[in-house]
């Protein structure tokens, strides 16, 4: 357990304000009652170390709602293919959305490899924070076996009493371990609590759904013609919330900008959702997905099944977002439950 | 935030000069492009091209000429939108951005040594003509070729000079059907199906080449499979709303397949199961 360390709590603040005079820290905060995002913080005192889920997952940090991609010049006929990044510390990232960062570094690191992605990624350091309870009743990261932490950090925090215990994972995390001069070495006591805590997350974590995580993808394999999608399609009023919110969501579209001079502009990415009625439309009116029913099979098609066939895991982290920030009142794993419901059936 | 240029982007356009425009129809016209610099766009014929207008956007253009005739390529297109309207105000001499060429392209080494059916429905002989130009000028290493062709009206008909090149050949077996023409229209009216059932074929060793309107498709198959073409020598491409082409932004997917990158191109048994495909 060499690569086990201790920060006091009290020591945060210091932590932070140490990193934060050279790189920008982002971090957890609180907005509203219940409702948290990841900000640039200067200092640990408006971390949140109890938060429940972000609306918006670290996504954004990776794959901006809107970057350039190109910025081009008419006069001279030039393309020029370009990165806007900068360094940032990732504090206190929940298991789940490590995951999502995972599922977004497979998609963008395949060939031909989107070096936007890549190269901003990799100025990302990123501090996974461990989750001793659920965010709340719509999670289902135990069924997506991601209530523990599955790598996809260079640093792991676990609060326990006045302290972390502190996994340091990758060289780039030690490194900021070693800046800081603020931790010390684990001992056999600090060792065998975080043994008791995820002993004891096992019976707080428990499958939220009636279904062995291994059927899933059969489930949804057979069940594509099914009525549940015609009574969410009912329901759905295509707004893109669930899209947006979801960590493994990176469907986009691009746009080209001219700035004033009408000369140079900017070829940029935005993100965009497969429940935007026209997202699968083409010249002569044809429309390949029209049903609202069709788009959600699709939208938890590519969670559920189709990454399954080409990267051996799912792409739903168990989040809850997606039912959280429905307006129409959706919920995923109802939604799971009545297909299991109706295969019953047959 | 820090700003660099990325050498090897997937999203890098190159310059492409336009040396020749030509109105085919009312909405269709053709623009041969060179790479600048002389490059070759190196393409099989199936593939197809991102043409970028800078401050427009840009959009997927099959290519329609084969990779057998060098110096420069030609694109048909029809003026649909901002973009394809954009291209049709342009003229020779200007300069417009290509990103490709992209995609799977038609699987030219399975059909090597076979009979070709080719049929084409309204604006899909525009890519189709890239392979069977490709077929003419390698014309022994290939069987028996018939092309079978549709659309509308005499009037949307596209490569006159071609066609009556095609129909004069003997090594090649040409037909043509509109769905409705005036009384001088001397050839066959009716559906693109109309035509199959006519057709002398050695069905083991025939492979269809299928290019057309989202329609088409089912009613065109189903008479392929009663001339017992096997399924795995049908092939078809695809077409779908794209925006990356490279397999990334979501739009192109026809269930988990991605038509920019797993396509166009792609063969009946890969997706006569695949519900969002037919
Ligand atoms: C693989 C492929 C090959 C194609 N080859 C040719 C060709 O050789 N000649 C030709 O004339 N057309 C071809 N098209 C169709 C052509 O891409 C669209 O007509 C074009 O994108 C419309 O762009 P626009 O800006 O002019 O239209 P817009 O103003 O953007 O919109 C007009 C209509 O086109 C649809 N559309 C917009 N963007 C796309 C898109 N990226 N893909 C498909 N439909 C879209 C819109 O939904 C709308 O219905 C091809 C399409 C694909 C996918
Ligand atoms: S599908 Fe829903 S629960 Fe799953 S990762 Fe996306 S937002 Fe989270
Ligand atoms: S958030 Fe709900 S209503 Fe909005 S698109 Fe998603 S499923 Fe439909
Ligand atoms: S066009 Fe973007 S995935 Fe195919």
């Amino acid at each position: 357990m060499e690569n086990l360390v201790i920060l006091k709590k009290e020591d945060l603040n210091d932590f932070v304000m140490q990193i934060a005079r050279t790189k920008k820290v982002v971090a957890p905060v609180k907005k509203g009652v219940k409702s948290f995002a990841f900000e640039e913080v200067t200092s640990g005192e408006r971390i949140d170390l109890d938060y429940t889920s972000t609306i918006l997952p670290p996504k954004k940090y990776f794959l901006p709602q809107k970057e350039t991609i190109v910025e081009y010049d008419k006069s001279k006929k030039k393309w020029t293919p370009t990165l806007y990044s900068e360094e940032i510390v990732l504090f206190g990232v929940h298991t789940c959305d490590l995951f999502g960062i995972q599922c977004l570094d497979i998609i963008f690191s395949e060939n031909p490899k989107d070096f936007n992605y890549i190269l901003r990624k990799n100025r990302i350091l990123i501090i996974g924070l461990e989750c001793s309870n659920y965010c709340d009743e719509n999670a289902s990261c135990a069924l997506m076996d991601n209530h523990n932490p599955n790598g996809g950090y260079d640093l792991f925090f676990t609060e326990i009493d006045d302290r972390f215990i502190i996994h340091v994972n990758t060289y780039h995390g030690e490194k900021l371990i070693n800046k800081t001069g603020l931790c010390t070495k684990a001992d056999k006591r600090d060792i065998s609590e975080l043994r008791l805590l995820k002993e004891r997350k096992r019976n707080v974590f428990k499958n939220e759904v009636d279904i062995p995580y291994a059927e899933l993808k059969p489930l949804f394999e057979k069940s594509m013609k099914s009525k549940v999608w015609d009574e969410i399609g009912e329901k759905c009023v295509s707004c893109g919330n669930c899209t947006n919110v979801c960590p493994t969501c990176y469907c986009f579209d691009i746009i080209d900008d001219i700035n004033l001079d009408l000369n140079t502009g900017t070829r940029t990415r935005v993100w965009d959702s497969c429940q935007n009625g026209s997202f699968a439309e083409v010249a002569g009116g044809e429309n390949f997905r029209e049903d609202r029913g069709e788009r959600q099979r699709h939208r938890l098609n590519r969670k559920f099944n189709y990454p399954v066939s080409k990267f051996r895991r799912y792409f739903c982290t168990g989040c809850g977002r997606c039912t959280r920030a429905c307006v129409a009142g959706i919920d995923l794993k109802e939604t799971i439950n009545s297909l299991i419901e109706e295969k019953k059936g047959n | 935030m820090d700003k660099r240029e990325i050498r090897k982007s997937p999203y890098d356009i190159k310059q492409g000069k336009i040396l020749d425009v030509k109105q085919m129809t009312e909405s269709e016209k053709s623009f041969k492009i060179a790479l600048q610099g002389g490059d070759l766009l190196d393409h099989d014929p199936g593939q197809f091209v991102m043409v970028s207008i800078p401050g427009i956007g840009d959009a997927p253009i099959s290519i329609s000429s084969s990779p057998t005739q060098r110096g420069y390529f030609e694109l048909v297109v029809r003026n649909v939108g901002k973009l394809t309207g954009a291209l049709h105000k342009m003229e020779a001499g200007d300069t417009v951005g290509i990103r490709g060429p992209l995609g799977n392209g038609f699987p030219i080494r399975l059909l090597e040594g076979n009979d070709l059916m080719f049929v084409a429905g309204g604006l899909g002989i525009v890519p189709l003509r890239s392979l069977i130009n490709y077929v003419n000028d390698n014309r022994r290493n290939f069987g028996k070729v018939s092309i079978l062709l549709g659309c509308k009206s005499p009037t949307e008909m596209l490569f006159h000079e071609e066609l009556s090149h095609w129909e004069e050949r003997l090594d090649v077996n040409f037909s043509v059907t509109v769905d409705s023409a005036a009384p001088d229209w001397r050839g066959n009216v009716g559906m693109i199906t109309s035509l199959i059932p006519g057709v002398d074929l050695d069905s083991k060793r025939t492979f269809a080449i299928v290019v057309g309107p989202p329609v088409m498709y089912k009613f065109v198959i189903n008479e392929l499979l009663a001339k017992n073409i096997p399924e795995s020598q049908i092939y078809m491409s695809l077409e779908r709303h794209m925006k990356c082409g490279v397999g990334v932004c979501g739009h192109c997917q026809i269930g988990g397949s991605y038509c920019c990158k797993d396509g166009p191109v792609f063969c009946y048994t890969k997706v006569k199961n695949n519900i969002e495909a037919l």
